[in-house]
C-alpha cells in the first residue's frame, strides 16, 4: 500500500498528520467504493441515492456516507457509496472511484482567503484518500486545465497507479439543454467505466421524472455510457461487484429508522423546532402523520417542543420531540418536569460537534453527560444510543414501550453519522405488528376501582399496588380520574407536599423505576448489546453508537491477522447495562473504549457505572468531525493495546488506562 | 363511544365541586387579588356548563400558579413560563378538552413571553388569564415586566428604567381573538369577562388586575376603575381592530397615572380556531388523538406499508 502525498497545500488550515504506514490495511478487491464530490446545492445527495439505490437492486449490500459543509450554495461536499455482495457495516477506508462535478456555487479564488480556491476542490479534496489503482472522472467543463495541472495531478496519478479519465459532462449536459444534467452524465460515464447495466438506474429515474425531462436524461445517460466504448482508453481494472439478495430489499437511514420505529411504537403527535441534523426525523414525520392520524406541530423553540410533547402524553397521546444539542440544551427543563410529574415522553437527540454551534454537519458522540444528567436534582430518565439503522429502529420502539409503561421519560440518542447514512435492510424487518397501546394507563372502568382520597380525588402518585414502582395513571377528561401534575414534590392526589416521608417514598419510588426497567431489558428483551469478534478472545474492544460499525469491522481486520480480540457495542446507557458489560470486561485481558469525543465520556460512565476497571481501559478518541474508519481503530489497537512504540498516523488521541 | 365521559356531560353542577376537599383554603395573603380569580372561576364554570373533569387546568410558577391547587378540576402546575405550550398541547391531542391557562405577569409576559406571542399567534381555541399585579410576588416583591418606570425594588434599587410592557396591545398584535381587562376589585365584570373567554372559540386572553398588597399595591390603588363598555366616555367597537388598538393604547397610557380601565377590548367571532384551520389543511384527524388509542376498532398504520419509496 503507498500512501498518497501529504503536506501543506495552499488554501489549507489544517495540518494533515496522516504520516505514512497505514497498518493492516486489507481492503477487498470486491468492493466498490464510488465517491461523488461536488458542492452544496449541485445535487449530490440525490444523484448519490439513486445510485445507491440501483446498485442495491442489483443485489449488492451499500452503506453510504455524507460529507457536507453547514451551508446552502456552495463548498466542497461528498457522498460515498460503499457497495459490496456481503454486508458493509462502514465506509470502509478510503474508496476507489472518484467522481468530481466540480462545485457550481464556489465562492472566487482569493490569495489570502482562508477557502483558498472552492473550485478545485471537488477533485483536490478528495485525492488523499483516494486507494491505490483508483478511478477518477473529473468534469473539465467546469475544473479547469490550470486548476488541475497545479494539482500534480499526473504525477500523482502515476505513483499511485490512478487512472484519470477527464470528461466534459457540463458541456455534454449543456448540448442537451440543462446543465444540472451533468451529474446524470457522471452517473452514465462511471456506469460505463464500471461495466454496470443500466437498467436499475433508468427505473429510478423514471420513477423520478417525467415526460421531457426524463427524455432529456435518459438520452444523456446513454450518450455518456456509450462514450466510454467508443472514446475511451480504458486501463482501470475496477469492475461493479456483482451479488444477489435472498429478499427484497429497503434503503433507509437511521432518521428513518427512528421515524418509523416511533410510527410502529404509536406515536402520533411530535412538536419539534429545526436544528440540523434532528431535522430529518422531524420532517420524515411531519410528512406522514397528515395520512396516519398524527400531528405534527413546529413551534417557536426547543422549551416549547419538549413542553408540547409533554401535554400532548399528559391529555393521551402518545407523543416525542428531539434536537441536537443546542436545542436540547433548552429542554432540560421540559425534561425534568417529565420525569416529576411521570408523565411518558420519548426525546430524540440528534448529536453534531460541539460545543456551542460547533461544526453544525459533523458528527460528534460528545453530549452523552449531557443528556444523562441535564436538568436539576437526580434524574429518572432512560437514554438508549443505537448504533445502527436496525437497531435505531428496535430501540426507538422500545423506548415508546418503557416510557408508556413505567412513565418515564426515555431518550435516544444519536448523531449525524446515524442520521444521514443509508443501508439496506430486509424489508420483512419491518413487517410486524405496532404497538399502540397507552401502557400503564387507566380506563374510566379501571378508574372506578382505583383509590380516591376522601373528596374523590384519584391517588394518581398512592402508595398502594406500585408494581415495578409504576403508579396508575388517568387522563383528563376520564370520569373519576381528577388530580393535580405538578413539578413540585407532591402527595398521592398531586398536590404540592414537603412531608418527609412522602418526599422519600414518591423519590425512591419514581429512580427505583430505573431499577424494574432494568429487570425488565435483562429478562423479557432480547440484548440492546451487540457482540462481535470471538468469544474467548483476550482483548476487547468497546464501543457505543455510530462508532459500532467501523469497529465490527476492524474487530474482523484483526482476528484475520492473527489477534485475539472480540468487541462489543452497547446501546443501554441508562438503566446502564451493567451485567453484560461487566462480564465483558471481566473476561478479557485489557480493553479499549472507541468514542467520536475528546473527553471519554463512555468510559468514564463505564467507570462511574461499575466502579473497576479503570485499570483495565484506555481509549481511542476521534473528535475532527470525520466518524471512525477501520484502519484507524486497527492502527490504534496496534499501537495502544499491542503497545508498539510509535504515534498513531491518523487524527486520533489514545487515552491511557487510569493510574498508568 | 368515548374512553373521555366526563366531556360533555349534562348534569347540574355545583359550585362546591370546584372547591378541592385536599386543600379548600388558599394560601395566598389577606386581600390578595388572586382570589377574585378563583371566585369568578369557580362561578363562570358551572355557569357555562362545565364540570371539574373536562376542564384541564394548566398553570405556570408563582402565587398565580397555585391556582390550579385550589380548583378542583385537572391541573397541571408546570414550570415558570410554560404553562401555555403545555396547555396548547393538551388541547391539540384532545380538542374535547375544556382548556384554560394562567400564570403571573412575570411568567406570561417575561420568561414565558415567547410562548404568548405564538400561542396567542395561532389562535388556540383556549382561554389565558394573567394575574397581573405589576410585581414579582412569590419571590417577594422584585419589579416584573408590567410595574411601572421608576418602579424601585430590591434589584432595581434606583427605580427601573425600563417601561412597562403593554399586554393588550401585546395580546392584540400577536393575534389574540378576545382580549379584555378586567380587575379583582370588580367581581361582577370579573365572572362575565371568564364566561365569555371560556366560550370563544379561539384564544380569550384575560389581564386581570390582581393586586399585591403585601409587596405591591393594595386594592384601594384599583378603585375607582372604569367599565369602558358601561362608561359614557369612552365608545369604541370591539368588533374594530384598529379601534380596539386605540382604546387598548390609552387604557394602558392611564394606567399609572391612576386610572384603571377593564372591559372588553377586542373580539374577532370570525376567525377560525387552530385546530379548524389545521383540520382544513388536513392536518389533524377528526377523531381526537387520544380518543384513537381507545378505540378498539382503530387500524393502526404500519411502517411495513411506508417501505414502497425506499425500495
Amino acid at each position: 500500500m503507498t500512501i498518497h502525498s501529504k503536506g501543506f497545500r495552499h488554501g489549507e488550515t489544517k495540518i494533515r498528520i496522516r504520516l505514512a504506514n497505514w497498518p493492516l490495511i486489507s481492503m477487498s478487491d470486491d468492493e466498490l467504493i464510488w465517491r461523488v464530490s461536488g458542492g452544496s446545492g449541485d445535487g449530490i445527495d440525490s444523484t448519490s441515492q439513486n445510485f445507491a439505490k440501483a446498485l442495491m437492486r442489483s443485489g449488492l449490500d451499500v452503506f453510504t456516507h455524507r460529507h457536507y459543509p453547514s451551508r446552502i450554495r456552495g463548498g466542497h461536499t461528498y457522498v460515498e457509496i460503499r457497495a459490496a455482495a456481503d454486508e458493509v457495516q462502514s465506509r470502509g477506508d478510503g474508496y476507489n472511484f472518484l467522481l468530481a462535478l466540480g462545485d457550481s456555487f464556489a465562492r472566487n479564488p482569493q490569495e489570502e482567503a482562508y477557502y483558498g480556491n472552492e473550485e478545485i476542490k471537488p477533485l483536490s479534496e478528495n485525492l488523499d484518500e483516494l486507494r491505490e489503482g483508483g478511478v477518477i472522472v473529473y468534469d473539465e467543463g467546469l475544473l479547469s486545465e490550470d486548476d488541475v495541472a497545479e494539482l500534480d495531478l499526473e504525477e500523482r496519478a502515476e505513483e499511485n497507479d490512478w487512472h484519470v479519465y477527464p470528461v466534459d459532462l457540463r458541456g455534454l449536459a449543456k448540448e442537451h439543454g440543462r446543465e444540472v444534467m451533468r451529474n446524470t452524465a457522471g452517473v452514465g460515464i462511471t456506469a460505463g467505466l464500471l461495466d454496470m447495466q443500466l437498467e436499475h438506474i433508468e427505473d429510478l429515474m423514471s420513477d423520478a421524472m417525467g415526460g421531457d425531462i426524463l427524455e432529456a436524461n435518459l438520452e444523456i445517460l446513454h450518450e455518456a455510457y456509450e462514450m466510454v466504448d467508443e472514446e475511451f482508453e480504458t486501463t482501470h481494472d475496477l469492475r461493479v461487484p456483482t451479488g444477489e439478495h435472498d429478499t427484497e430489499q429497503a434503503l433507509l437511514s437511521g432518521s428513518n429508522a427512528i421515524a418509523y420505529g416511533a410510527i410502529d411504537g404509536g406515536c402520533r403527535f411530535i412538536a419539534g423546532y429545526p436544528m440540523t441534523p434532528w431535522t430529518d426525523v422531524f420532517t420524515i414525520l411531519s410528512q406522514n402523520f397528515p395520512d396516519i392520524g398524527g400531528v405534527s406541530e413546529q413551534v417557536e423553540d426547543e422549551i416549547a417542543a419538549a413542553a408540547l410533547a409533554v401535554g400532548a402524553s399528559h391529555a393521551g397521546a402518545k407523543a416525542m420531540s428531539g434536537s441536537s444539542g443546542g436545542g436540547f440544551a433548552l429542554m432540560s427543563e421540559p425534561l425534568g418536569l417529565a420525569e416529576m410529574t411521570e408523565t411518558p415522553l420519548v426525546l430524540v437527540e440528534s448529536m453534531r460537534a460541539g460545543p456551542s454551534t460547533g461544526m453544525p454537519t459533523k458528527p460528534e458522540q460528545g453530549d452523552l453527560e449531557f443528556v444523562l444528567y441535564t436538568s436539576q436534582g437526580d434524574s429518572s430518565r432512560v437514554v438508549f444510543a443505537p448504533g445502527t439503522i436496525e437497531e435505531a429502529y428496535e430501540q426507538t420502539r422500545l423506548a415508546f414501550h418503557i416510557a408508556w409503561e413505567y412513565q418515564i421519560p426515555t431518550i435516544i440518542i444519536y448523531d449525524q453519522k446515524l442520521s444521514g447514512e443509508n443501508k439496506n435492510v430486509d424489508v420483512e424487518f419491518f413487517d410486524r405488528e405496532p404497538e399502540p397501546g397507552l401502557g400503564t394507563t387507566l380506563t374510566e372502568e379501571e378508574l372506578k376501582e382505583a383509590a380516591h382520597d376522601n373528596s374523590g380525588k384519584f391517588e394518581r402518585f398512592g402508595y398502594e399496588d406500585n408494581e415495578k414502582n409504576v403508579s396508575k395513571r388517568s387522563l383528563p377528561g376520564q370520569k373519576g380520574g381528577r388530580y393535580l401534575a405538578t413539578g413540585n414534590e407532591h402527595s398521592p392526589v398531586g398536590h404540592i407536599s414537603e412531608d418527609p416521608d412522602n418526599r422519600v417514598y414518591q423519590m425512591t419510588r419514581r429512580i427505583e423505576k430505573l431499577d424494574s426497567i432494568r429487570e425488565e431489558l435483562d429478562e423479557e428483551h432480547d440484548s440492546n448489546q451487540t457482540y462481535f469478534g470471538d468469544e474467548d478472545a483476550e482483548y476487547g474492544i468497546i464501543t457505543w453508537g455510530s462508532s459500532q460499525g467501523a469497529v465490527v469491522e476492524a474487530v474482523e481486520r484483526l482476528n484475520d491477522s492473527g489477534h485475539s480480540v472480540k468487541g462489543i457495542s452497547v446501546s443501554d446507557m441508562m438503566p446502564f447495562a451493567e451485567a453484560e458489560v461487566t462480564e465483558f470486561l471481566e473476561s478479557v485481558d485489557e480493553a479499549m473504549v472507541v468514542e467520536m469525543n475528546a473527553t471519554a465520556q463512555f468510559r468514564g460512565l463505564i467507570q462511574k457505572e461499575l466502579g473497576r476497571f479503570g485499570d483495565k481501559m484506555t481509549s481511542l478518541l476521534k473528535y475532527n468531525g470525520n466518524p471512525f474508519e477501520p484502519a484507524e481503530i486497527v492502527e490504534g489497537y496496534e499501537v495502544n493495546v499491542a503497545e508498539e512504540d510509535r504515534e498513531p498516523s491518523a487524527q486520533v488521541r489514545i487515552e491511557p488506562a487510569a493510574g498508568d | 363511544m368515548s374512553a373521555f365521559n366526563a366531556i360533555g356531560e349534562e348534569r347540574e353542577i355545583d359550585r362546591d365541586e370546584y372547591t378541592p376537599g385536599v386543600e379548600p383554603q388558599p394560601t395566598w395573603c389577606p386581600g390578595c387579588g388572586d382570589f377574585g380569580v378563583l371566585k369568578s372561576l369557580k362561578q363562570a364554570l358551572p355557569e357555562v356548563g362545565k364540570t371539574p373533569e373536562e376542564v384541564l387546568t394548566v398553570t405556570g410558577i408563582g402565587c398565580s400558579g397555585k391556582l390550579n391547587s385550589y380548583l378542583d378540576t385537572y391541573g397541571f402546575h408546570t414550570i415558570h413560563g410554560r404553562s401555555l405550550p403545555v396547555a396548547r398541547a393538551a388541547k391539540l391531542a384532545n380538542p374535547e378538552l375544556e382548556v384554560i391557562a394562567a400564570g403571573g405577569d412575570g411568567d406570561g409576559y417575561g420568561i414565558g413571553g415567547n410562548h404568548f406571542i405564538h400561542t396567542a399567534r395561532e389562535n388556540h381555541d383556549m382561554t389565558y388569564i394573567v394575574f397581573n399585579n405589576e410585581i414579582f410576588g412569590l419571590t417577594k416583591g422584585q419589579t416584573s415586566p408590567t410595574s411601572p418606570k421608576g418602579h424601585k425594588s430590591k434589584t432595581q434599587p434606583s427605580g427601573s428604567a425600563k417601561s412597562p410592557l403593554r399586554p393588550l396591545s401585546m395580546g392584540l398584535n400577536a393575534g389574540a381573538t378576545y382580549v379584555a381587562r378586567t380587575a379583582a376589585v370588580n367581581p361582577n365584570q370579573a365572572k362575565e369577562i371568564i364566561k365569555e373567554a371560556i366560550e370563544h372559540d379561539g384564544f380569550a386572553h384575560v389581564d386581570f388586575l390582581t393586586q399585591c398588597p403585601t409587596w405591591n399595591k393594595d386594592a384601594r390603588q384599583y378603585v375607582p376603575y372604569v367599565d369602558v363598555q358601561e362608561s359614557d366616555d369612552y365608545e369604541f367597537d370591539v368588533n374594530d381592530r384598529a379601534e380596539a388598538a386605540e382604546m387598548m393604547r390609552e387604557t394602558e397610557d392611564v394606567l399609572n397615572e391612576g386610572t384603571v380601565l377593564t372591559g372588553r377590548y377586542y373580539v374577532d367571532d370570525e376567525s377560525p380556531s387552530y385546530t379548524e384551520e389545521k383540520k382544513a389543511v388536513g392536518e389533524m384527524p377528526d377523531q381526537p388523538v387520544a380518543e384513537r388509542y381507545f378505540d378498539e376498532d382503530a387500524e393502526w398504520e404500519r411502517s411495513y406499508d411506508l417501505l414502497e419509496r425506499h425500495t
